[in-house]
């Protein structure tokens, strides 16, 4: 099978048009019926983070909590059961508190304690994921044995997902082989079996810290790389969080044309993740017309002639599209309560992860 | 040329996904008053036709629907403006420069605060998209106001070592498809450089024109220094023709420009003449390929593709060709075709039948010829209106005529070329040049190919970028004279 175009340089990007469109995305309006959709697409696609020093087991416990049930009265209140988030994200220190907690809410829902398991309810996730960063987050700046051992820890202790950081250093010198050989590195380690407790595949996010890389030629450059280098279903992602500016529409939107080149090129679907800075339920609704409008047709079988209903898009799915946030949780819940009431509530109306 | 067949996809089990997400309509729901019946705007009064002309109807062209009855200009009517502006014209020339700034400046500020009213007009007269006339069309006319107001008391400094005089009677013919900014390309500069106006909108787009009479009414413009008079060609005829009018401005087709290039010749009338164009869009294997797609879209689908300056003919170095077609492809598939008064409606409906019938033929011919048609976009079309899904052909020679002539709707002609002489030799190869873009990241490249283009606008890794300061103007069959900047007011001035 021939590829329909072959990559004859490294890509360049044109900032001046890159803004323009990425812009042009903030300009759909999104009303009713597809704004309540997208919303709820949206809270499903949450990565809830904490990633700080002072983080407790107690917090990473809450976090998990309201990972699961991002609204407790959301039956009460809205007469649905609203999407599970997709993940939690932690430091690996935090990811043994975290697995712990999401055993215990699969326990008491097989006891039936808490209404029904996440696994059973209504557009709820089978389990949400424990994702965690590592590989000397956020700098990097580690021997590559110690950001190695940091992985295999991380999953050893029931990670799902690795988030790791690309080594910003070399790439920004040029050693482009380097960050290809260290990101292969920690696929490796990923996709070593797991066994025992936590059996199942380790999912790779590979951190480019866009911040850093400043020129969105080097977004594109770094997205090819780390896009060559991981498997199938990994992800690319924007930032840590730590850096400013984080996640940016412009960014977003040239690491998505980089996923979208390489499903064209190879068939493979390689995910997306914004992470910081996202903290609005009109941002989230913008990335998501991004996500929509670029990867629209792409990596679907067309099961007619083109460009008609049978194209949709892959990634509108927390299989492949996530947020990294926080507070972006609590907004979402706002505008789905509006939407519901026609009334905003209140902060406090909603539990604090 | 197939595309690779996605891998079955690793699921992680989530339950919620959207495989398509469905835009909720999401309509303008400004209402504008519209009155069932329009005069002309004589005198600083909106006054009924004489002599005989009658009304006509003025139609939305995605409903069919007829919006109200505009006045048919007859050459009394015509006569009547252009004394009304030649009596206006010794005050009105006579103020001081920064007296008449102030008008200009009341103009542009009102025009900004009945932006929404104006941007729904030019949406339900002409087809456009809400999008297009609210974030372009509109605000850019309202720049061209504001810009042009700084200029009327600076006109020394502008033609340094001359006292510059207003022209006189300013005849100005302009057309359907940018109809309230084209009035401020027209309008602003004669306004700014001492001149009164007699304004001739076209038949199918009058109503943002007569609106904008009724804000220069507003904002107390002397009666008589901007006229409206609508009607079709015969009306813009009896403008070029009356010997009151000491100057023509005329933005529209070739066609017709050269009938008034003939009638205007020994006249003693001055003349300038924005026409047609073919422009080539050349795209090398270097560009930036995602921004470059970009760059066609804007540049052909933009407003139906009724666009003079269109990037109409697309030349792609050959080793890139098959990238660019396929995501064009892509790209446009994601065009949201319909409703004009949707926020989220990329391409509204063609103007008229007229043009869809024009465009029409065109596509035919364009098959007939043996070039391939892609009409990729699916979107669904309403019942009622003039549509015309966006579409490019390949393999196109050269020759073919839709690769010759203005097609003036969303028709792309796709070629290739394989060297910089190649493509500058074909992208000269028309007997236009309006506009011309060319997208490369070699920063040589891009000025050695600029400066050999023979074009009055050559765009650089962007297109369709406008700005009051900025002159706008065509070389040899595209016409003469500029618009904008400082070049722009030449054409008002006699020094």
């Amino acid at each position: 099978m021939s590829a329909p175009f072959a990559l004859l340089t490294a890509r360049t990007v044109d900032p001046v048009m890159a803004q323009q469109r990425a812009a042009s995305f903030t300009r759909r309006s999104i009303k009713t019926s597809a704004k309540a959709a997208g919303l709820r697409l949206a809270l499903s696609m949450v990565d809830l983070t904490t990633l700080e020093g002072k983080d407790s087991p107690e917090k990473v416990r809450s976090l998990c909590r309201k990972a699961v049930r991002p609204f407790e009265r959301d039956e009460e209140l809205l007469g649905e059961r609203l999407p599970s988030c997709a993940a939690v994200c932690v430091y690996p220190s935090m990811v043994a508190v975290a697995r712990e907690e999401f055993g215990k809410v699969e326990e008491e829902g097989r006891r039936g304690l808490k209404g029904p398991a996440p696994s059973e309810g209504e557009g709820a996730l089978k389990r949400v994921k424990v994702a965690s960063v590592a590989t000397g987050f956020p700098s990097g700046q580690y021997p590559l044995s110690v950001r190695l051992a940091d992985t295999e820890r991380a999953i050893a202790d029931g990670a799902d997902e690795i988030d790791m950081v690309i080594n910003r250093g070399a790439f920004l010198a040029g050693r482009y082989a380097e960050v290809a050989e260290e990101i292969r590195e920690v696929a490796a380690v990923c996709d070593a079996s797991r066994s025992g407790a936590f059996p199942g595949p380790v999912h790779l996010k590979v951190i480019l810290e866009t911040g850093e890389l400043e020129t969105l030629d080097n977004v594109r450059r770094a997205s090819d790389i780390a896009i060559a280098n991981i498997r199938d279903g990994d992800f690319i992602k924007t930032s840590t969080g730590k850096v400013q500016p984080a996640a940016t529409m412009p960014v977003t939107l040239v690491m998505l044309e980089a996923i979208r080149d390489e499903c064209l090129r190879n068939g493979r679907r390689i995910g997306m993740k914004p992470a910081g800075g996202i903290r609005t339920a009109k941002q989230a609704l913008h990335y998501l017309v991004m996500v929509w409008e670029t990867t629209w047709g792409i990596g679907i079988e067309a099961s007619g002639h083109q460009g008609t209903e049978a194209e949709g898009s892959a990634w509108l799915s927390p299989d492949l599209f996530r947020f990294g946030a926080s507070t972006l949780v609590n907004d979402l819940l706002r505008q789905i309560m509006k939407e519901r009431t026609g009334r905003y509530s209140a902060g406090y109306d909603f539990s604090e992860a | 040329m197939t595309r690779q067949a996605a891998s079955a996809p690793r699921r992680l089990d989530f339950a919620t996904e959207l495989t398509r997400w469905e835009y909720a309509a999401a309509p303008e729901t400004t209402k504008v008053e519209i009155a069932p019946r329009y005069g002309h705007f004589i005198g600083g009064e909106f006054v009924g036709p004489i002599g005989g002309g009658g009304h006509f109807a003025s139609v939305n062209p995605a409903t069919e629907q007829p919006l109200c009855e505009v006045a048919q200009g007859s050459e009394a009517d015509v006569d009547a403006a252009v004394r009304a502006a030649r009596d206006a014209l010794p005050a009105w020339a006579g103020l001081p420069g920064k007296e008449r700034a102030k008008y200009i400046y009341r103009i542009a500020r009102r025009i900004q605060e009945r932006a929404r009213e104006l941007a729904v007009l030019e949406t339900i007269d002409g087809g456009k998209p809400i999008r297009e006339s609210r974030d372009v069309d509109i605000p850019l006319a309202a720049a061209h106001f504001f810009y042009h107001a700084g200029w009327a008391d600076k006109l020394g400094f502008a033609f340094a070592g001359h006292e510059p005089k207003p022209v006189g009677v300013c005849g100005q013919i302009i057309p359907w498809n940018f109809p309230l900014l084209m009035a401020a390309w027209k309008l602003a500069p004669a306004l700014a450089c001492g001149n009164t106006c007699v304004l001739k909108p076209a038949e199918t787009t009058p109503l943002t024109a007569l609106r904008l009479a009724e804000i220069c009414a507003e904002v107390g413009l002397p009666p008589g220094v901007v006229n409206v008079v609508t009607g079709d060609g015969r009306t813009g005829a009896a403008v070029v023709n009356h010997p009151g009018v000491d100057k023509i401005a005329f933005t529209g087709s070739t066609e017709v420009g050269k009938k008034i290039a003939a009638a205007v010749a020994g006249t003693g009338k001055r003349l300038t003449l924005e026409l047609g164009g073919k422009s080539p869009n050349i795209i090398f294997e270097d560009a930036s390929i995602d921004q470059a797609v970009e760059g066609i879209v804007e540049g052909i689908y933009f407003n139906q593709g009724h666009v003079c300056c269109a990037g109409s003919r697309l030349f792609v170095q050959e080793s890139v060709l098959d990238e660019v077609v396929e995501k064009l492809r892509i790209r446009m598939a994601s065009l949201r075709v319909g409703d004009p008064l949707d926020k989220n409606t990329d391409i509204g409906a063609i103007n008229s039948m007229q043009q869809l019938a024009t465009i029409r033929r065109y596509v035919e011919a364009g098959v007939a010829e043996g070039a391939r048609l892609h009409e990729v976009n699916g979107h669904p079309l309403p019942d009622r209106g003039y549509w015309c899904r966006p579409s490019f052909f390949t393999g196109v020679q050269p020759s073919h005529v839709v690769a010759r002539e203005e097609i003036f709707g969303p028709v792309l002609a796709v070629m290739s070329f394989r060297t910089p002489e190649e493509a500058i030799t074909r992208a000269n190869n028309t007997p236009y040049g309006l506009a011309a873009g060319v997208w490369t990241d070699k920063g040589s490249k891009i000025f050695e190919i600029a400066r050999r283009l023979k074009a009055g606008v050559v765009w650089l890794n962007t297109y369709n970028k406008f700005d009051p300061a900025s002159p706008f103007g065509g070389f040899k069959e595209s016409g003469f004279g500029r618009e904008g900047g400082l070049q722009g007011l030449r054409s008002y001035v006699q020094l």
